[in-house]
């Protein structure tokens, strides 16, 4: 039965799914950038936090805030050190770099941490809801799909309306020109990659509280984002959200159908939004 | 050492076996107009490009008052104080009018003469089509914007890869209109230029280029027409 408590699952789901995507399509958007360790650096953002709410005893939500500078740095020395060196013309070698990170994150974190999964406790808030008629919704959903919102429209600002957004554009449309203009391209790239670790930690959060996760999860995490990204149109924010919802959306609705088929139901989706509208549902002008 | 404000030596530059420059000598003197002229592949933009640090010198040397810039990189050439308008003028097609504008004073350090306000002023359609964005301008007022966008770092030096390029002559001489202007306020300015007529008109000194060498020199006055002519389709003097 697909009921408005289905749809509104869905929904809601799809703000975990954004936030996953968000710093994807912020690296995409900026460097044109797949970054086939991005569900990996989610799921490392995770035990990251993890271990900095164990060691200090602080509620994951503090947790975050000590662990996103950290990711900030993170990212900006692994774009420093390694991405901006495989940047180029050929889109091979960043693909192959990125998906060799994955999968010494995936065995890194094997040997640090065991293949048992782990779960981040946020407390009481983890069984609270909000009854809205005869409609029952968990505040960490709601939370997950308010910090999706909060944090697009942060990075949207960031984007449009601050000079470094302005920098992040003007290198996105031509990084040679940019040069002439006092912009260093690899500065750009290392803050825009570290800036996606942190939405990355954000995302982390709500990964780690809503279920167990172990290291495995990540490529899965990735395509999830990916698809979030193509369905939405490649480096528009606000489509990246509506394309996390609409996976949400068709992975409830597929799970209310047949618990069996939530993951396939999302690849669908995915599917018949590409068919229907080969760039996604916003689609950026100038590409 | 010299003093020319800008002084380049035996400058060669390749891409990749092919070599473009054969060791250009020319120089920027303070407050000078230098119009650089030349036929089609001549090397003009690609000693532009070399000067700006967009690609490498093979050999020889650009030194501005007195100090090498030929081993930096492109955002600190601009930070020296060279700023170009690139050929095609190559406006940041995501970025408004204002924004382009705004993006030229990324790295800007002190204060200068050129802020938006006297880039308004100096080319008030822009001040009209501030929101706009950059590339939906016609290609006269694109060229407006990329020499704006070059002067808000306060340049010591201008380099202007064809001004002309592709626009009808009573925009072109909206253009150059501003280059006295431009002068006026303290930046010493180098235009490439495939019009003859145009460059000699705007030039203190003039350069001609063929086949990756300098083949003629010399102020408008003093240079004839059959010695441009052959200097221009490379015909060694
Ligand atoms: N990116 C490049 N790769 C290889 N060769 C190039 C490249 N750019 C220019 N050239 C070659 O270098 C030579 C000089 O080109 P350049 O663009 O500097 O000429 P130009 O004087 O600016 O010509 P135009 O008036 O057409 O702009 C030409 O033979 C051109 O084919
Ligand atoms: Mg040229």
């Amino acid at each position: 039965m697909i009921t408005l408590d289905t749809i509104m699952q869905g929904i809601l789901l799809g703000g975990l799914y954004a936030l996953f995507a968000a710093g994807l399509s912020l690296v995409f958007g900026i460097m044109r950038l797949v970054n086939l360790a991005h569900g990996d650096l989610i799921v490392l953002s995770a035990y990251l936090i993890l271990v900095i709410a164990s060691a200090f005893g602080l509620h994951p939500f503090l947790a975050v805030l000590v662990a996103a500078p950290v990711m900030f740095a993170a990212g900006w020395l692994l774009q420093t050190h390694v991405l901006n060196s495989v940047l180029g013309d050929n889109l091979l070698p960043p693909l192959l770099v990125t998906f060799g990170l994955s999968v010494v994150i995936q065995n890194g974190l094997l040997e640090g941490f065991s293949a048992n999964s782990q779960k981040l406790s946020a407390g009481s808030i983890e069984t609270q809801s909000l009854q809205l008629g005869s409609l029952s919704l968990g505040i960490m959903p709601l939370l997950t799909l308010a910090t999706a919102v909060l944090v697009i429209f942060a990075l949207n600002r960031l984007f449009y309306t601050t000079a470094l957004g302005r920098a992040f554009r003007a290198t996105s449309d031509d990084t040679v020109t940019a040069r002439l203009m006092g912009i260093r391209p690899n500065r750009i790239f290392a803050i825009a990659t570290g800036l996606s670790l942190v939405v990355s930690c954000i995302a982390a959060v709500y990964l780690g509280t809503r279920a167990n996760f172990d290291p495995s999860i990540g490529p899965a995490r990735l395509l999830y984002a990916f698809e979030a990204v193509i369905i939405g149109g490649l480096g528009s924010l606000w489509g990246t959200l509506a394309g996390g919802i609409v996976i949400g959306l068709a992975q409830a609705i597929g799970a209310a159908v047949n618990p069996e088929w939530q993951i396939l139901a999302g690849h669908l989706a995915f599917v018949a939004v590409l068919l229907v509208s080969p760039r996604g549902l916003f689609p950026r002008a100038n590409d | 050492m010299s003093g020319h404000l800008l002084e380049i030596g035996g400058l060669t530059a390749f891409y990749s076996d092919f070599q473009a420059l054969f060791g250009i000598d020319m120089y920027l003197d303070t407050g000078e107009t230098v119009a650089m002229i030349g036929a089609n592949g001549a090397g003009k933009s690609t000693l532009m490009r070399a000067l700006t640090g967009i690609i490498r010198v093979g050999s020889g040397n650009v030194m501005l008052d007195g100090s090498r810039i030929d081993h930096l990189d492109a955002p600190d050439i601009l930070l020296k104080g060279v700023a170009t308008v690139p050929e095609g003028r190559r406006l940041f097609p995501s970025l408004t009018v204002e924004e382009n504008l705004l993006i030229g004073a990324h790295a800007r350090k002190g204060d200068g003469p050129w802020n938006l306000q006297s880039l308004y002023e100096l080319f008030p359609i822009l001040a009209e089509r501030r929101h706009s964005p950059g590339t939906a301008l016609s290609g006269g007022q694109q060229q407006m914007v990329a020499i704006g966008r070059a002067l808000m770092s306060n340049p010591r030096v201008l380099l202007c890869d064809e001004l002309s390029l592709g626009l009808a002559p009573v925009i072109i001489k909206d253009i150059y209109a501003a280059v006295p202007r431009i002068k006026a306020a303290g930046t010493s300015i180098v235009v490439v230029e495939q019009d003859i007529g145009q460059a000699l008109k705007v030039a203190d000194r003039v350069y001609c280029m063929a086949e990756g060498r300098i083949t003629l020199k010399g102020r408008p006055a003093d240079l004839s027409r059959e010695a441009i002519h052959d200097a221009y389709f490379g015909v060694q003097a």
